[in-house]
């Protein structure tokens, strides 16, 4: 069928042979990296944290600790940090220290089984009620309602913060838990979250997920949350 | 007008795109709830909220394309094998079945909506993950009835013409359908989860479906133009390279805050600002094309066709490379990321990379079934082609705008926490927006009715002219 070709600019022959090395070679190096990818992002282990190992995906009893997001001037982003920061006096590298505990629903003994049980539930739970069709998680999914990456770490929800005191609860994951179960009682906006059935052992695990996806490294995104509102609004 | 002969193949081609018609209406109907909440949240609180509305509106968008790209495939493959369909009564029975399974996921969708946190709602009413929320048993169906559809392509090519573009869909096809299966797994980590979900999404809409596009594309131009085929498929191989040269590894840039590596800062920037390229290729083969046939004198032989065609090539270009780039780069996407922005660009790059052309194949369809040898625009298809495709722009300005200042207020100014983004959302720039979107929404919605009458009516509102002239070829024949 093919007529000849007057320079090899116009072969089809040319062509064909060079899409399919293109798409070969293409190919090949997304698998070379995915495969590297997915070696760095497994999730980490309680002996990581035991190590004070840093992972970029930590192990899920990060619900036992403090977590906090803060600037790491070496990486120049904000970084998780989980049970307190230790900053390298050379470069200004931000590491996190794995001791400083925290209560999540009364207990700071989370054992990797049970936190591991506890994310499973949450994550089952965060997509048989289609979160994602509403907020965003890692930035993800629609725009109808907040991003959810660090609404642990949201001062809205802090012991300050006007939804905590709105539950009347005295921990913020138990508040995080009674406004899921009843979002219509404590309407922020008009734009309200629908009542999806969740029962309290699907809060609870929920929420865990929340704390547990705070600690993720995002790579610094959301850039400078929850660290400006005074620069805004400086009179309130 | 009788008398003319279809391959069974096509006629089962013409079931795919009424479904795809109906499912697109759908979507239409779900989108203007969703964009009605935006502005008055009560509406349907707790009996279809935004979440449902919004799931329906983007299944019903991934499924009516691939219901219309399955079609447009049964269409031209007897055509350009030269035989009929392979297997056509299997493809048949594989049609009803996965007709029969979207309605049930679609009821499921509407009246059970929600499920407890196991592992069964994954399986019978929703995985919850955007844009393939399907449960699993659904995706088993999709799988067996998408591996039917794929034996008979080969088989029928096999036996028939190996044409550059049938060459070119085997291979594709099967990457798309093979993609699917990225997607079928459960997860406790979401980073790995988010992971493969961007194979699916990101690898069907920037690199197998924009090839399918590319092959269907010359088809459509060869059947309208009859556009030189050495010339048309030595420009589908070099759109493949360029797809898949920048596509895959633009994949990157989804990569960038997931919990990835850093080095996909690069690697995405790099690829996806790659990825415009071939769509300006595209743009200027169908212009190119355009301009050579005309200047012989050639008329068109299907002008709805050959006016989608066009909306394509420059709503592909504009939505997925313009838009597409302007938040592709790591420095840009940190603050966009989760905004209106990717909504604003998804509209434009769907619409015209794929609504329009999947129109396009529509309507050589709907002639082929009159055997029409030349059909003209009517004064409908206008105003049908008009009131879309001004909409969907109108839609995507709009949603540009309320982007910009979800960027600068919701980012820039309050650090992406829950009360910067409620002040963001109460911006009245970011409401007026809203506010045009969904009147632009109304425009879309009065152009689809038009189409849909058109698409009825179109082969019996010719002008006399293109009856006298298929007359007098009945006469010589
Ligand atoms: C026809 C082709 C394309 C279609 C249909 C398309 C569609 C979409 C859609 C629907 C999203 C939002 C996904 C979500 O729901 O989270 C998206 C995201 C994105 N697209 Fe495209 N796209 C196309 C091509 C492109 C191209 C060529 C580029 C770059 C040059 C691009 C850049 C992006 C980026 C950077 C995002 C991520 C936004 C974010 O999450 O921050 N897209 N695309
Ligand atoms: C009547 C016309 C339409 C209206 C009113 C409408 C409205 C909407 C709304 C409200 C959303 C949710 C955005 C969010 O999560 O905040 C949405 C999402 C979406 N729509 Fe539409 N839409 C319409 C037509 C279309 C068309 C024609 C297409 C495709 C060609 C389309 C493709 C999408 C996509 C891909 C998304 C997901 C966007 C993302 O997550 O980035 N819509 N639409
Ligand atoms: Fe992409």
């Amino acid at each position: 069928m093919e007529n000849r070709p007057t320079s090899v600019w116009t072969s089809n022959r040319f062509w064909r042979r060079s899409a399919t090395w293109v798409t070969g070679v293409a190919a090949v190096l997304l698998i070379l990296l995915t495969f590297d990818s997915m070696g760095q992002m497994q999730m980490g282990t309680a002996e990581d944290i035991q190590n004070k190992v840093t992972k970029r995906i930590p192990s899920p009893v990060v619900i036992n600790y403090k977590i906090d997001y803060v600037l790491d001037p070496y990486r120049g982003h904000e970084v998780p940090v989980i049970g307190g920061q230790e900053v390298d006096s050379a470069t200004g590298k931000v590491s996190s220290k794995f001791e400083e505990k925290e209560n999540f629903f009364g207990r700071s003994d989370w054992s990797e089984e049970e936190a591991r049980a506890l994310i499973h539930k949450g994550k089952l739970t965060i997509q048989a009620k289609n979160c994602m069709d509403c907020h965003t998680l890692l930035g993800n999914g629609a725009y109808y309602a907040p991003d959810l990456t660090k609404a642990w770490l949201d001062p809205a929800w802090s012991s300050e913060g006007p939804l905590q005191a709105m539950t009347g609860a005295s921990s913020k994951e138990e508040a995080m838990a009674i406004f899921l179960q009843n979002p219509e009682k404590y309407p922020t906006h008009e734009r309200m979250m629908p009542n999806l059935g969740i029962t309290p052992e699907e809060a609870k695990a929920v929420v865990a997920y929340l704390k547990f996806m705070s600690a993720i490294d995002t790579n610094g995104f959301p850039r400078n949350f929850g660290k400006i509102k005074g620069a805004v609004d400086a009179r309130k | 007008m009788q008398g003319n002969r279809l391959y069974e193949g096509q006629r089962l081609a013409l079931k795919y795109f009424t479904v795809a018609v109906v499912l697109f209406g759908a979507q239409l109907l779900f989108g203007l709830i969703a964009a009605i909440q935006y502005l008055y949240p009560s509406f349907l609180y707790n009996t279809l909220d935004f979440s449902i509305a919004r799931m329906v509106h983007i299944n019903a968008l991934v499924v009516w394309l691939l219901y219309a790209m399955i079609g447009a495939v049964y269409w031209l493959l007897p055509d350009e094998a030269g035989v009929e369909v392979v297997g056509v009564k299997l493809g048949t029975i594989g049609f009803y079945i996965l007709t029969a399974a979207v309605a049930v996921v679609v009821l499921v969708y509407l009246f059970v909506q929600v499920g407890p946190g196991t592992e069964m709602t994954l399986w019978l009413i929703t995985e919850g993950r955007e844009y393939i929320e399907a449960p699993r048993w659904a995706d088993i169906g999709i799988v067996a009835v998408v591996l039917v559809f794929l034996y008979n392509v080969y088989a029928t090519v096999m036996k028939g013409n190996h044409t550059g573009i049938l060459v070119v869909l085997m291979a594709d096809l099967i990457a798309l359908a093979g993609l699917y299966l990225a997607g079928m797994f459960y997860t406790d980590n979401i980073s790995i989860d988010q992971f493969w979900w961007w194979w699916v999404v990101h690898l069907w809409v920037e690199a197998t479906w924009e090839v399918y596009v590319a092959a269907v594309g010359g088809y459509i131009l060869i059947k309208t133009l009859n556009a030189n085929r050495q010339v048309v498929e030595m420009w589908l191989w070099i759109e493949v390279a360029m797809m898949f040269g920048s596509g895959i590894l633009g994949l990157g840039h989804h990569y960038f805050w997931i919990g990835t590596p850093e080095y996909w800062w690069e690697i995405g920037a790099l690829f996806s600002a790659l990825e415009p390229v071939p769509l300006v290729g595209l743009f200027v083969h169908v212009l190119y094309d355009w301009g050579k046939e005309r200047g012989k004198g050639n008329t068109i032989k299907n002008v709805p066709a050959f006016a989608w065609l066009t909306v394509e090539t420059f709503g592909n270009f504009l939505g997925a490379g313009v838009w597409g780039f302007m938040h592709t780069l790591p420095q840009i996407n940190l603050y966009t990321h989760g905004t209106q922005w990717p909504a604003a660009h998804g509209h434009l790059a769907f619409f015209g990379a794929y609504v329009a052309i999947m129109i396009s194949a529509i309507y050589i369809g709907v002639q082929g079934k009159a055997g029409l040898k030349e059909m003209k625009m009517t004064r409908t298809g206008w105003w049908a082609i008009s009131l879309i495709t001004v909409g969907v722009l109108l839609m995507t300005v709009s949603l540009t705008l309320s982007a910009y200042t979800q960027t600068m207020v919701e980012r820039g100014m309050h650090g992406a926490t829950w009360e910067g983004y409620f002040i963001a959302q109460a911006n009245k720039w970011f409401v007026q927006g809203m506010g045009w979107r969904l009147a632009a929404g109304l425009s879309v919605i009065a152009g689809y009715a038009a189409l849909v009458y058109d698409l009825l009516t179109v082969t019996k509102k010719q002008p006399e002219e293109v009856y006298k002239a298929e007359e007098a070829a009945a006469q010589t024949a």
